[in-house]
């Protein structure tokens, strides 16, 4: 069962720590109880070698599972990496449904309900993160913070190849339109390396990313 | 006897899994298995070879990712040679009484409205494999795998409008006995029967112990002979490779049992091998066999949930129907989505159980628009749809685009009626209201409507049309017209109950037509109509004078248990029925709607929606409605709107503040229907092609309807053309783009670019979370928008200055 840390959802709709009063909090809480009856969070992971190769200009590639990825910042991520886990989750069309539902009704619901499935997302990656990062620790590995194609200079089209080698639309049933979206909107795919050795301190979430500007910066 | 003969008298089997074994002999993970058709012809031969050895019946070709997705420039070829490759494996087995299916799984994508596939082009891509596979020499079109009745719908469809071959489909469910759609055993059962499958089942997904119960569920609800295909138990990771954890002794001691639990056709999925399918062949071979009998419940059903009709009251919502009311018909002119939804939202919020759709309106065009309001109901309701139109093009539209097995409103007795409805009903399925009226009329006694329900039977029976799938409507009719109307009512429909064991409907408000106080009448009439077995009521689920008979019936004709819903509903009645999640069905009159001495503009910036509808209302009995616009509600908007860009007002507040505004809106809108409001200027939203977030732009359609603009909404993934011409037929000045990700302002360019030569007076403001100043800038638009105040303020400037050069 998810929890939905209702803070999160105010960062969402641009609170940027500042509290709301009473009663959009009371708003918040009646939309976060509305979206977990309806949410049905499924993932699948799978455990991939890492290769790497160089590509002749001084940079390297990535070969996971099949795909050979380009970027530097996932590059550094996955520094002292053997093995990566991916993983695809999704919260459900349920959310999907409610949130088109809650606009026809209002705009106001509509936008907390988005907020609160974005929360409810998170949350359940960390879920499936944590039970990623204990598989680890039992075979006495490290973890790096997850990443995710679209983060930095990781390119969004490996999203594709994901869901692919995941089998996510059979499993979980998470789709990919023509403009590289998945459907449930509520999706996330991500890859988490595995190491012998801890990592120093490694920047992640919004602490990685150059949009400084950002509304919803933590 | 062929194969195809023995369906449904003895036991067929399938073949297994195909992935593992391609993988063993050299296929690399993410390589296309078709692809092997052409490349590894022998293997491909090898495996059919090997099923039809082990004893199974049907071979599956290798074609199950084959669509001109994946395959746009060699799609015949793999489908050919992979039917091809199958014949030559059935004929090195020796097995020419075998058959051959071509093998059809889903696309990948998700269908439309919540993905971007649309139903045509699925159903297109269907039928082009099927076709192939028909060309090339298969016995049977086989849909496996499907997790989505639309999509399983739109292959069905295809494989039939494209071959005449046999369709069997089976379906993927979880362990809870659900699709990953959310449709159930009974809910994909009552849609295909309906759509004419000639055997359906479950594959993938579970292994066969996981399987079991949901076995016993389609047996029990299907009419027509069940598959089951299991993968060899449940799949765990070893050394990176998929490995299931039942061998072929284990698999088949199973099998057995789903044989004994009535299955008709079984087989295996993933991880089964020949010598699994060999095993199970031996285990089942003196196991009983039951032969698949006629189920006779009635059901009709969305994409997710089914409706029984016989046993607990249907309450259908009739309110989605212009007949009457000026406010519906001036949606339906405008396309004025929104306001339709809301009526099918509100009613079921009131309790309904299904709705009517009814969209007819001599001005617009029907098909047209039932199928857009079916598609876009099904969006945001799971109830169950009851398609309610004379036109036959309108019906077929909303059969077709229909997500589940609708009721049809109606058929009658007449003979050119019954030609051009049952034929529809026949090939995309459905539960029928019947008429019972016909070339003469309405009977004016039980007895001449009793003839006619029996003539819709029979002429049902003959396009092939079960007597359970037609539910006989008694018709209500007024009673100050004829004082033994509901008499007459009444007596048919105890009579189609008794004598003819038929299910029945009627529009029950009817009755009361021309006398005063008509919810008395009404409801009496509903009572009685429900005591003498009515099944299904057509009413008004906002009435409460109808929903207290409702619950009070379903309580006292213990369809309640404990009284639950009935205590649920009135017991709380002192609660505060403004609370989200009400099951009150009626919040008319209640205090916490009162505006309490609070002023039209408080109210909206407070974002109290209700309170600032009932506000207007009063002041609308005192003052111009353009003076509450310009006085009240405007500057109310303003100061939420200043606070907001200030940063002391939060975007949840400003869209309270506009919904409540929109609340208000309507309310002076539902005063003045028919007169034309002053419009600030006409604006485009659309959410750009490939596209498909777009609650962005629907925040800012609001606030710029709430601000005097009437905004022309595209809606999402919205191709450049369709922007462009609309900018150029409707003479548009400012056109709103927004996209979501860097992939998709591809789209928002090629959209600027195209309106810059064929409109290149209309302004481009644009939006969206990875937009900023200088992204917008490069891709040519007028204007960048970070939020919907800023499009306000930028639509102000555009149509400002239009007005003063």
């Amino acid at each position: 069962m998810i929890r939905v840390d209702e803070k999160e959802v105010y960062r969402y709709l641009g609170y940027r720590g500042a509290v709301p009063d009473t009663e959009i909090r009371e708003k918040v809480s009646a939309c976060v109880e509305r979206l977990l009856a309806v949410i049905e969070p499924r993932s699948v992971r799978k455990s991939f070698p890492i290769i790497r190769e160089e590509d002749g200009d001084g940079g390297s590639i990535l070969q996971i599972a099949g795909m050979e990825i380009r970027s530097y910042a996932l590059t550094k991520n996955l520094r002292g990496c053997t093995e990566a886990v991916l993983f695809a989750a999704t919260i459900g069309l349920g959310a999907d449904r409610l949130i088109r539902k809650a606009m026809v009704a209002g705009i106001s619901d509509a936008v907390i309900l988005q907020a609160a499935a974005a929360a409810a997302i998170e949350e359940y990656c960390d879920e499936v993160n944590g039970e990623i990062v204990r598989d680890a620790a039992e075979r006495g590995l490290f973890v790096r913070p997850r990443f995710s194609p679209g983060y930095g200079d990781f390119p969004l089209a490996h999203q594709g190849g994901f869901l692919q080698v995941l089998d996510a639309q059979k499993r979980a049933g998470i789709h990919l339109t023509d403009g590289d979206l998945m459907v449930p909107s509520k999706s996330v795919t991500a890859l988490i390396g595995l190491s012998a050795e801890n990592a120093e301190c490694v920047l992640q979430g919004c602490e990685a990313c150059g949009k400084k500007e950002c509304a919803f910066r933590r | 006897m062929s194969v195809l003969e023995k369906l449904g008298k003895e036991r067929l089997f399938c073949d297994g899994g195909s992935g593992s074994m391609l993988q063993a002999w050299g296929l690399r993970p993410g390589e296309l298995p078709e692809t092997w058709n052409l490349t590894h012809p022998d293997e491909i031969a090898e495996l059919s070879r090997m099923y039809f050895a082990a004893g199974a019946d049907i071979v599956n070709a290798n074609t199950f990712g084959a669509n001109a997705l994946k395959y746009p420039e060699n799609l015949e070829e793999i489908v050919t040679e992979g039917v091809r490759l199958a014949r030559r494996g059935r004929a090195a087995a020796g097995r020419e009484d075998g058959l051959i299916s071509v093998d059809i799984g889903p696309t990948g994508k998700l269908l439309a409205p919540l993905g971007d596939l649309s139903f045509d082009r699925a159903a297109e891509l269907f039928g082009e494999t099927a076709r192939f596979g028909e060309k090339a020499g298969a016995d049977i079109v086989f849909i496996e795998t499907m997790a989505d009745t639309y999509e399983a719908k739109a292959a069905v469809l295809g494989a039939k409008e494209n071959t005449r071959l046999p369709v069997f489909l089976t379906l993927t469910f979880d362990a809870k006995g659900k699709l990953l759609t959310g449709g159930d055993v009974r809910t994909v059962v009552a849609v295909f029967e309906g759509l004419g499958v000639d055997a359906l089942g479950i594959n993938c997904g579970l292994g066969p112990a996981q399987m079991l119960p949901l076995v016993r569920e389609l047996v029990r609800e299907a009419s027509v002979p069940v598959i089951v295909n299991p993968n060899a138990g449940l799949p765990r990771t070893e050394n990176g490779k998929t490995v299931y954890d039942l061998d072929a002794e284990t698999f088949s001691a199973y099998m057995r049992q789903i044989a004994e639990a009535g299955a008709h056709v079984i087989g295996g999925c993933c991880g089964t091998t020949p010598e699994h399918i060999r095993r199970t062949i031996l285990a089942c071979r003196d196991a009983a066999f039951y032969p698949p009998t006629a189920k006779s419940s009635t059901v009709f059903t969305s994409f997710s949930a089914a409706q029984q009709i016989g046993g607990e009251p249907v309450i259908i919502g009739e309110r989605i129907n212009p007949t009457g009311k000026k406010r519906f018909q001036e949606a339906l002119r405008r396309k004025d989505t929104d306001y339709i939804l809301a009526q099918g939202i509100e009613q079921e919020e009131c309790g309904a159980m299904a709705l009517d759709v009814n969209v007819g309106l001599p001005e617009i065009d029907e098909p047209v628009m039932m199928r857009h309001i079916v598609t876009s109901l099904q969006a945001v309701t799971a109830l169950p749809l009851q398609i309610d139109t004379s036109d036959p093009a309108a019906l077929e539209a909303g059969l077709r685009y229909y997500n589940g097995k609708a009721m049809v409103n109606s058929v009658n007795g007449k003979e050119e009626s019954i030609r051009a409805v049952f034929p529809l009903v026949k090939k995309y399925g459905g539960v029928v209201v019947g008429l019972t009226l016909d070339e003469n009329g309405i009977p004016g006694t039980a007895e001449g409507r009793v003839n006619i329900a029996q003539r819709i039977y029979a002429a049902a029976a003959s396009y092939g049309i079960a007597k359970k799938d037609i539910v006989i409507d008694a018709l209500a009719m007024a009673v100050s017209s004829d004082e033994q109307g509901a008499r007459v009512t009444l007596e048919t429909i105890r009579r189609i109950r008794e004598e003819l064991g038929g299910h029945t409907i009627l529009g029950v408000s009817n009755i009361s037509f021309g006398l005063p106080r008509r919810e008395i009448l009404s409801s009496v009439f509903l009572t009685m109509a429900l005591q003498a077995g009515l099944d299904c009521a057509i009413i008004n689920p906002g009435s409460e004078a109808m929903m207290r008979a409702v619950y009070a019936y379903r309580a006292l004709a213990g369809h309640d248990p404990q009284f639950r819903n009935y205590i649920a509903v009135f017991g709380a009645a002192s609660d505060d029925p403004a609370k989200e999640g009400r099951t009150q069905p009626l919040q008319k009159s209640s205090p916490e709607t009162e505006p309490q001495g609070r002023s039209l503009g408080e109210c909206i910036e407070k974002g109290m929606k209700s309170q600032a509808a009932a506000a207007t209302g009063e002041l609308l009995k005192t003052t111009a409605a353009m003076d509450i616009v310009d006085r009240e509600l405007i500057p109310a908007l303003d100061r939420v709107g200043r606070g907001f860009e200030g940063g002391s007002v939060f975007l949840p507040q400003l869209l309270m503040a506009a919904d409540a505004a929109q609340a208000a809106f309507a309310v002076i809108r539902d005063s003045m229907a028919g007169e034309t409001a002053h419009v600030k200027g006409r604006i485009i939203l659309a959410t750009v092609k490939n596209d498909i977030h777009d609650i962005g732009k629907n925040i800012v359609k609001v606030m710029l309807e709430n601000y005097g603009y009437e905004v022309i909404d595209l809606g999402k993934d919205v191709p450049p053309e369709v922007i462009v011409e609309t900018a150029v037929r409707e003479d548009i000045r400012l056109v709103g783009l927004s996209a979501l990700m860097t992939t998709t302002v591809v789209s928002m360019e090629e959209t600027i670019r195209l309106l810059r030569k064929k409109k290149p007076d209309a302004k481009v403001v644009v939006g969206g979370a990875v937009m900023t100043q200088a992204y917008a800038d490069r891709i040519g638009a007028d204007a960048y928008a970070k939020d919907a105040m800023e499009t306000v303020r930028y639509a102000d400037s555009v149509f400002s200055n239009l007005t003063s050069s």
